[in-house]
């Protein structure tokens, strides 16, 4: 009940949805980038949706199994084959023993996340799978996987009841969009009214530096009214820091705890998704909405999420 | 309250500050809050991180919106008592003060205009307030440094130092909770772990405790050392009266 990584692509390591409990020691919450991805996935597999999956980035792996088992593959696509055959992402997929399991490079997204029915057994550390590279913790050994490792299974699992309902239908797969919406805050005061203004009409392009700690930007400088320097306090996922460039950088998965760089605004939850998909020379725009309707999204986000549950237990 | 502001950070979280200095009397608000949402919880409150001068709090919006949090929350600060009068406690950290692990201590003595062990016996001789945990597991950002002690960082950082090193830099002084880059002057290293991902808890201390370093030679250092590897070492701590706060 394992696969074996016979090429581990260009950085794949194991993830959920994130260590929590622990920030006030400083500790990273990590997780999957693409927490949607992460999510749609194991559902699709009849998992728990924060069971460990593996998140692929930018280059998939190639791997071997030596069982019978089921895997969803969702996020970016890297034309995945079994066996030299193309296989569907958002489809829960029966695999056999002796099959090979091979990833390209990502066609369109940068992230592609890789579940599998019953779980990985991987050990919980903090309460959770996700692999922290920085602290050496959590997931496969505190590291990105290598060639040789092998990855067991929790339980064996040859088929699921209606395999053939777990799927999206084309338009369900999520879409990501140019404009990444915004509230504004928490220190959006620190700078000019043509700063923010700046900061909300200007095209921002991912540049080569980003990862999983933080999507850095190229693009007009943003106005600070004097220092953007602050008392270090706590970083959400998503603030936008702006520091003494101008340039700013938004604060992902693998995000330290606090800071002292000027927040100018953080990314909604719903939004996170799509800024993990984009690759570096990518272009975002930012667009501002009030916290009530940042909230209203919120809602509806995991309203779809609940429904999209209930709808494959009936199936 | 007065003064009290809640900014906004996104979605599901929001800061409240209480002030945009660092003092100990604006950071023991900060804790006071922090320890009332732990003893009694508001609903859909998921995590709240305490820094210098204000609480994060991460909350979940499909159980409490940002209004109501804000209301519940000036609510409960509205009760908040005289913070001065909250007990604290210390920990007692071992160090071991000398050349080979604080390959800095002869410049920071040189530096202070003063003999190392006078480097030693002051740094020593404070109990100092975390005012908060960040930047790496269990890093402790900590106040109450002598002056005189104070030394620049190096002017071209160190690609690695060791877990455990005790250093200066600048106005603050700290450990290395785990082996990091860094450009702080070093002056000693402790066996202890501050973070441990394998030991309950992970991380030895809260903010709002105080830290007391405390002298030990080499042969202490080898011995704790080796009692920290089997697990059966466990840190001193000493409860401290209001006044200190």
């Amino acid at each position: 009940m394992s696969m074996k990584i016979t090429f581990p692509g260009a950085l794949t390591t194991v993830q959920d949805l994130g260590r929590f409990g622990s920030m006030r020691f400083g500790f990273p919450a990590s997780g999957a980038m693409d927490t949607d991805s992460a999510r749609i996935a194991n559902l699709l597999a009849d998992n728990d949706e924060r069971e460990a999956v593996l998140e692929m980035t930018m280059l998939g792996i190639k791997a071997s199994f030596d069982s019978d088992c089921v895997i969803v593959l969702t996020g970016a696509d890297m034309t995945p084959e079994i066996n030299g055959e193309p296989i569907p992402m958002y489809a829960a997929l029966e695999v056999r023993a002796g099959d090979i399991l091979a990833l390209s490079a990502a066609k369109s997204g940068l992230r592609c996340y890789m579940a599998v029915s019953g779980g990985f057994d991987i050990p919980s550390v903090m309460g959770s799978f996700s692999t922290n590279l920085k602290c050496a913790v959590g997931g496969f050994n505190g590291r990105a996987l290598k060639a040789g490792d092998v990855l067991d299974f929790r339980t064996q699992q040859d088929t699921l009841f209606g395999i053939s309902a777990r799927r999206l239908e084309e338009d369900e797969i999520p879409r990501h969009d140019e404009f990444i919406r915004v509230v504004l805050g928490p220190q959006d005061d620190y700078f000019t009214d043509e700063g923010v203004s700046t900061f909300l009409s200007q095209v921002y392009t991912l540049s080569n530096a980003s990862d999983r700690m933080g999507v850095r930007l190229e693009g007009e400088s943003i106005q600070a009214k004097a220092k953007s320097d602050i008392i270090s306090d706590g970083i959400a996922l998503g603030s936008v820091q702006i520091p003494a460039s101008g340039k700013p950088i938004i604060m992902m998965a693998d995000r330290q705890t606090t800071g002292g760089y000027a927040k100018i605004a953080t990314v909604i939850s719903a939004d996170i998704p799509s800024l993990a998909q984009k690759k570096p020379g990518d272009s975002i725009r930012f667009k501002a909405v009030d916290i009530k309707q940042a909230q209203k999204i919120y809602i509806a986000h995991e309203r779809w999420f609940r429904n999209f549950a209930v709808s494959l237990m009936r199936s | 309250m007065e003064g009290v502001r809640f900014l906004l950070c996104g979605d599901c979280a929001l800061t409240v500050e209480f002030g945009n200095e660092i003092s100990s009397e604006i950071n023991s608000r900060v804790k006071w809050l922090f320890d009332s949402l732990c003893r009694k919880p508001v609903k859909g409150v998921r995590e709240c991180v305490p820094t210098f001068r204000s609480l994060a709090v991460y909350y979940d919006p499909c159980v409490i919106s940002f209004d109501k949090l804000e209301r519940k929350i000036k609510k409960r600060l509205d009760g908040m008592s005289d913070t001065a009068a909250q007990s604290a406690r210390v920990i007692k950290i071992p160090v071991c003060y000398c050349e080979q692990f604080g390959e800095d201590l002869a410049f920071v003595a040189k530096h202070a205009g003063m003999s190392t062990d006078e480097v030693i016996r002051l740094h020593s001789g404070t109990d100092y307030l975390i005012y908060m945990l960040g930047f790496l597991p269990g890093f402790a950002y900590l106040g109450g440094l002598d002056k005189r002690l104070v030394t620049p960082r190096l002017e071209s950082p160190r690609t690695l130092i060791p877990q455990g090193s005790v250093g200066i830099g600048g106005e603050q002084t700290g450990i290395y909770p785990i082996a990091s880059p860094g450009g702080w002057q070093l002056i000693g290293r402790t066996p202890v772990r501050p973070y441990d991902a394998k030991r309950q808890p992970p991380i030895l201390y809260n903010a709002g405790d105080y830290i007391r370093f405390v002298p030990i030679s080499l042969e202490e250092y080898s011995r704790i050392e080796a009692l920290v590897k089997n697990g059966e070492y466990e840190c001193e701590w000493e409860e401290l009266r209001g006044e200190c706060v």
